[in-house]
């Protein structure tokens, strides 16, 4: 088996933004990562299978409607619940209503137990610069 | 004249099926008792008898059985998620014809454990994590299984980073292991073909002989495979045609209603009709097959009452609620009552009814209407039969019901459950000779000619429409 870092990836929620998640998945793969991506409309439950069935190592959760927010409540908890006890959980996209500082946003979601926060237009090399960092490579 | 015997010792008959593979044609048909706890050729032979009482004596060229005689291929699993790899266990050993009696995931308990020691499958299927992912769920379960002083055999098909662990856990307790390729290699991706293919060797290298059906070993060239490989065989035979150009049907819909489950079987991609669909879960494969232990015609008449309500049958049969309950619990316990008086033959056609329409429900993907701020989305699980135009009824119950035509158009779309992806429209077949089973089993040795038999033997009742209102 390989030792690549297991990515599971995926638009969360209601939001049906086909493309992006496309552009991303071949990127990570691209960087040496092995990816499982779920698509659009994925629920928080789906995120957890998949990276419970996968060992995955992060969770990357794309948002682009606005409704990130409400989306990601509660996701960290039922990682630890389904003993996802040390994955990293990143979040990037249009991930909040209107437009707010970055930076307050970035505290809220760090709130919420992502590790890593990303705003609109963020080039896929920023985040996997960090997946990088943060996985020692 | 090339006669070939055709054998499907069932649970309580034996079924005989002689066929002409010259002139394309069944010369005959018999049953009796399955003797299976006495000498399984008693059965057989007085079938036989029976045959050749019709045809004249008959000098075989060869004989081929299938079997769910002595309970079946009684099967366990195991996966991770429930809805992943455990499902996709699920589908493996349905799809090998077994009686799947329940299907565990994460990690197993200790009650489990007493479980699966009391069941004693006659194959248990292990599996979990995709190839390189998680290793630690299947490993701790064959560390348990190990521990059972059981000696059915375990087939590993999981995680290939941790299969060969699993084996050695499991041979190093003196348990017989295979190792499979992994039911789901990958997420969402669906590896059934070679997990099947080693459940049917185990079944005839094993359990034929566990169960004493080796003693027909004399008379016939063996038992080939569960029978209901062989129904699924017969069907997607059916469906897609032989390779050397023989058309099939194209995309069907199988429905076998018993006394104890009920079994539908699908030949169908089963992708979205409807645009702007986003499919959720594992993928489908095209031959599907789903049994419903808890809805049949006699040992779970009750299970039909549960899940669709007294007042369905009511409805259905013209019966009082106190006279269904009073049939309910004589066919309950007189599982072989026939239906003679017009009371029985109500609440039969009430119970075949809601069968169909509960086991195709079941068995059929749902398409889920979702606002989401872009417009309107479909999200569907499952196959989409919308579109499915065949549909084939087969089983004792059924095909000698006079309203088969009514109680098969209960595999239609209904607009009382309007999520579930049933057939607009579709033509009604009957396997009225009840040889289904003989020509999947035909079908392996002579596939164009059991095709063509098929095409021929089977007896449309016209078509079925769900009116649009």
């Amino acid at each position: 088996m390989s030792d690549k870092k297991k990515l599971v990836i995926g638009v969360i929620g209601a939001d049906v933004h086909a493309v992006g998640i496309q552009i991303l998945a071949h990127a990570f793969e691209a960087a040496g990562f092995e990816v499982t991506n779920l698509g659009v409309m994925v629920s928080q439950e789906e995120y957890i299978d998949a990276a419970v069935e996968t060992a995955a190592d992060a969770i990357m959760v794309s948002s682009l409607y606005g409704h990130g927010e409400l989306d990601c409540r509660g996701l960290r908890e039922k990682c630890k619940e389904a003993g996802l006890t040390d994955i990293l959980l990143y979040v990037g996209g249009n991930i909040v209503v209107g437009k707010q500082p970055f930076d307050e946003v970035e505290v809220r979601f760090k709130k919420m137990g992502f590790d890593r926060v990303f705003g609109p237009g963020t080039p896929p090399e920023d985040t996997i610069k960090a997946l990088k960092e943060d996985f020692n490579l | 004249m090339k006669p070939i015997l055709l054998i499907d010792f069932g649970s309580t008959n034996t079924k005989v099926t002689a066929v002409d593979l010259d002139e394309e044609m069944i010369l005959g048909t018999a049953a009796s008792y399955t003797t299976v706890e006495t000498d399984i050729n008693e059965g057989l032979t007085s079938a036989l008898e029976l045959l050749e009482g019709r045809t004249g004596k008959l000098d075989f060229e060869a004989r081929y059985a299938c079997s769910s005689a002595a309970g079946g291929l009684r099967m366990l699993g195991s996966g991770l998620v429930p809805e992943l790899t455990a499902k996709a266990a699920k589908e493996a050993a349905l799809g090998a014809g077994a009686k799947v009696l329940k299907i565990y995931s994460y990690e197993l308990t200790e009650d489990d454990l007493e479980e699966i020691k009391e069941i004693s499958p006659d194959i248990f299927l292990l599996t979990g994590g995709t190839d390189g992912g998680n290793k630690d769920t299947i490993i701790a379960n064959a560390v348990k299984l190990a521990s059972l002083p059981c000696d059915f055999p375990i087939l590993v098909a999981g995680n290939r980073a941790a299969a060969r662990a699993c084996e050695k856990i499991l041979k190093e307790s003196g348990k017989e292991a295979f190792v499979c390729e992994n039911v789901m290699p990958r997420l969402g991706e669906l590896n059934i073909v070679p997990v099947q293919k080693k459940i049917r060797e185990i079944f005839l290298e094993r359990i034929i002989k566990a169960k004493g059906l080796d003693k027909a070993g004399e008379l016939i060239e063996g038992i080939m495979m569960p029978t209901p490989a062989a129904v699924l065989n017969a069907m997607e035979l059916l469906s897609k045609g032989t390779n050397k150009g023989e058309p099939g049907i194209g995309d069907l819909i199988g429905i076998d209603v018993g006394g104890a489950t009920t079994d539908i079987y699908s030949m169908a991609e089963g992708a979205p009709e409807r645009n702007n669909t986003v499919i959720k879960g594992i993928p489908e494969p095209f031959a599907k097959r789903t049994v419903e232990g808890d809805i049949g015609m006699r040992y779970s008449a009750a299970g039909i009452a549960q899940a669709a309500g007294t007042s369905a049958i009511e409805n259905l049969s013209g019966l009082d609620g106190d006279r269904v309950w009073e049939l309910l619990d004589y066919i309950s316990s007189e599982t072989s009552a026939m239906p003679t008086d017009d009371d029985l033959k109500s609440l039969d056609f009430a119970l075949a009814s809601l069968a169909v329409k509960i086991g195709t429900g079941r068995h059929a993907g749902i398409s889920e209407k979702v606002y989401t701020p872009l417009g309107e989305a479909f999200m569907q699980q499952g196959k989409d039969l919308t579109t499915v135009n065949k549909i084939i009824v087969t089983g004792g119950s059924l095909i000698h019901n006079d309203k088969v035509k009514e109680i098969a158009s209960q595999a239609l779309y209904s607009f009382d459950e309007v999520d579930s992806l049933r057939p607009l429209e579709a033509e009604i077949l009957v396997d009225k000779k009840y040889i289904l089973s003989a020509m999947g089993l035909l079908g392996q040795y002579e596939p164009d000619i059991a095709l063509r038999i098929m095409r021929k033997e089977l007896v449309s009742y016209g078509t079925c429409k769900q009116e649009i209102k």
